[in-house]
């Protein structure tokens, strides 16, 4: 038997076996699924399936769902990103407890956030705020599940961006203002993009914390993956698998475009 | 511009980087800061950029106190020493940073980028970015970048210390030149006396936040005010606290009524200059260096026994 050179053996047998590998687990986590709710979805041909997502109020959940979303990540560009700049900038007391918490919408189950947010921003509100029920409701939700999102993208870029580079534009006679606009936000856009896509994604697919505090209302807070929740409720598996479908494929495309967006800004910077 | 320190100490928590440090700069001189690491140069050089406030202590550039005045409104160049390029802009964009920021008209910010792009023999890269530039293509850069906004002072942090050998002596040799030519009052920090040496007219020996000696680089090497810059300055032989250069050691063909036994064990060939280590009678090692030219009419070998003089020998007081 022949013995293979390290990198004859990447060449030939390794890299091949690490594609496998890859090929099976993405498979089985993914692509049978997704492939699984597309045929779902085209059981019953073309026509049904454009009338399952043309029923209007599908298009309201899935109109709903994206414009929410757009806002909620938007919101989260600009405060995760505030937050990740103290976290790493600013010093003070307490710090590492504040960069903790950062996670908690991560650990906490979302029917608990769900819980949670209606106990305090909901009816009878220890704040006075009553949100439950309104479209203000949702995107309250999701700001709290995506909000580790920007900030984790961000923050270490931040952590290892160049100090001497702002410095460098100070000595050049650039003030603050300029400082951030022109040096410190385009190095960290890539990053902000990044979290954004991420967001993006999980706001368009939550559930668990929208199901309470929504209250579901068909044409007014009913999001879409509460709609394909109702779908399969009521045995029409072919429509929530519609549905979903054409959730997916909004979340791939702003995931897509944003990763272009983020390619081109940043095509040069290794 | 000239520049002068006035009594300038700054400390960073409990270690004092700067202590009651005093210099002057004339108007168009180039200059050197020279020290081991931590002796303060770095502070020194960031203090008068603005990038850094003293503790105590006062900055002036062409006579007027700057002490209080924010890096931006200096009017100092500063070239840092890993460059600081702005890594998502081109070397044109770069270069033309500092007038952009100054609003000046497009055309006039082409022109005067154009200009530097052929003064630091860039042309025709304008259009890359720093991650498609080698070291010493962004050096050039970022001095360009810092010539742009036509400062009256340059500052230069340790400008050659990431470049391979070749690269910097190449680039040393340019910057002189580039210095002849514009007369920018130019301070640079470096850590290698040699480079001190071969660039500067007037050398700082900083150590430990303090200034131990300014001078010519000839007044450094021939009359040095204490052990540290006789020892940082030029190559040395210790024997018990006195100090000698190894060229002022002779090494003679035949014995004198001054001269001592050696015994050659070790002979270092360096190209015109050959280093000979030799062990004088009570043990101690001391080494001589000689030219080519000398070692051979020597015939020089190792396990030889010869004759050396020893010279005046220069002691400190502690």
């Amino acid at each position: 038997m022949r013995r293979l050179s390290a990198g004859a053996w990447r060449a030939r047998g390794g890299s091949a076996l690490g594609r496998g590998l890859l090929g099976i687990y993405l498979s089985a986590l993914v692509l049978l699924p997704v492939s699984a709710v597309l045929a779902k979805s085209t059981t019953g041909g073309a026509s049904a399936f454009w009338r399952e997502i043309s029923n209007p109020e599908a298009v309201a959940a899935i109109k709903l769902t994206l414009v929410v979303s757009a806002i909620v990540v938007v919101t989260n560009a600009v405060f995760g990103t505030l937050i990740a700049w103290v976290l790493v900038r600013d010093e003070f007391p307490g710090k590492r407890i504040v960069n903790a918490l950062i996670d908690l919408p991560f650990a906490l189950p979302t029917i608990v956030a769900g819980v949670v947010l209606l106990a305090l921003y909901g009816k009878g509100s220890p704040m006075g705020i009553n949100v439950a029920f309104t479209r203000a409701s949702i995107a309250l939700a999701l700001l709290f599940v995506t909000l580790p999102f920007v900030v984790r993208s961000v923050q270490p870029v931040l952590h290892e961006l160049d100090v001497s580079m702002e410095e460098a534009a100070a000595s050049l006679g650039a003030g603050p203002a300029t400082i951030l606009r022109r040096i410190v936000l385009p190095s960290l856009t890539p990053a902000i993009i990044s979290g954004v896509a991420l967001s993006f994604a999980r706001a368009v697919g939550e559930f668990g914390s929208l199901v309470l505090i929504t209250g579901n209302l068909p044409f007014k807070t009913e999001v879409g993956s509460v709609y394909v929740f109702g779908q399969i409720e009521s045995d029409n598996l072919p429509g929530a698998a519609a549905v979903s479908i054409v959730l997916l494929l909004a979340a791939l495309a702003v995931l897509a475009a944003l990763s272009v967006l983020s390619r081109w800004r940043s095509g040069h910077v290794v | 511009m000239a520049i002068e320190v006035h009594n300038v100490s700054k400390s960073f928590g409990t270690f004092t980087a700067l202590d009651d440090v005093c210099i002057r700069v004339a108007d168009g001189a180039l200059t050197a800061l020279l020290g081991p690491s931590g002796s303060g140069k770095s502070t020194l050089l960031r203090i008068i950029a603005g990038l850094e406030s003293p503790d105590t202590g006062v900055v002036t550039i062409g006579g007027n106190d700057v002490t209080g005045v924010p890096a931006r409104s200096r009017g100092v160049g500063f070239v840092f020493q890993h460059y600081a390029p702005f890594k998502h802009m081109t070397v044109a964009g770069n270069i033309g940073f500092g007038l952009s920021v100054r609003r000046r008209p497009r055309a006039e910010i082409q022109a005067r980028v154009k200009e530097l792009l052929a003064l630091v023999r860039l042309e025709g890269l304008a259009g890359r970015y720093p991650s498609q530039l080698s070291g010493g293509q962004l050096q050039r850069m970022a001095l360009a970048r810092a010539l742009a906004v036509q400062p009256e002072v340059l500052l230069l942090d340790e400008p050659f210390g990431a470049l391979d050998a070749q690269v910097r002596s190449e680039l040393r040799e340019w910057l002189r030149r580039l210095h002849d030519e514009i007369h920018v009052t130019t301070i640079f920090v470096t850590h290698d006396q040699e480079e001190a040496m071969e660039l500067a007219r007037q050398i700082v020996v900083m150590n430990e936040g303090r200034i131990e000696q300014a001078g010519t680089p000839r007044e450094l090497y021939e009359s040095p005010r204490n052990e540290f810059v006789m020892t940082f300055i030029g190559p040395v032989n210790r024997l018990g606290d006195a100090l000698m250069r190894p060229h002022d050691i002779q090494i003679l063909a035949e014995a004198g009524p001054d001269t001592t036994e050696a015994l050659v064990h070790r002979i270092v060939h360096l190209g015109f200059e050959v280093r000979v280590e030799l062990t004088l009678p009570d043990g101690r090692q001391i080494w001589a260096q000689q030219t080519r030219e000398s070692a051979q009419e020597l015939e020089l070998a190792e396990g030889q026994i010869l004759a050396v003089r020893l010279p005046e020998l220069r002691e400190f007081a502690a």
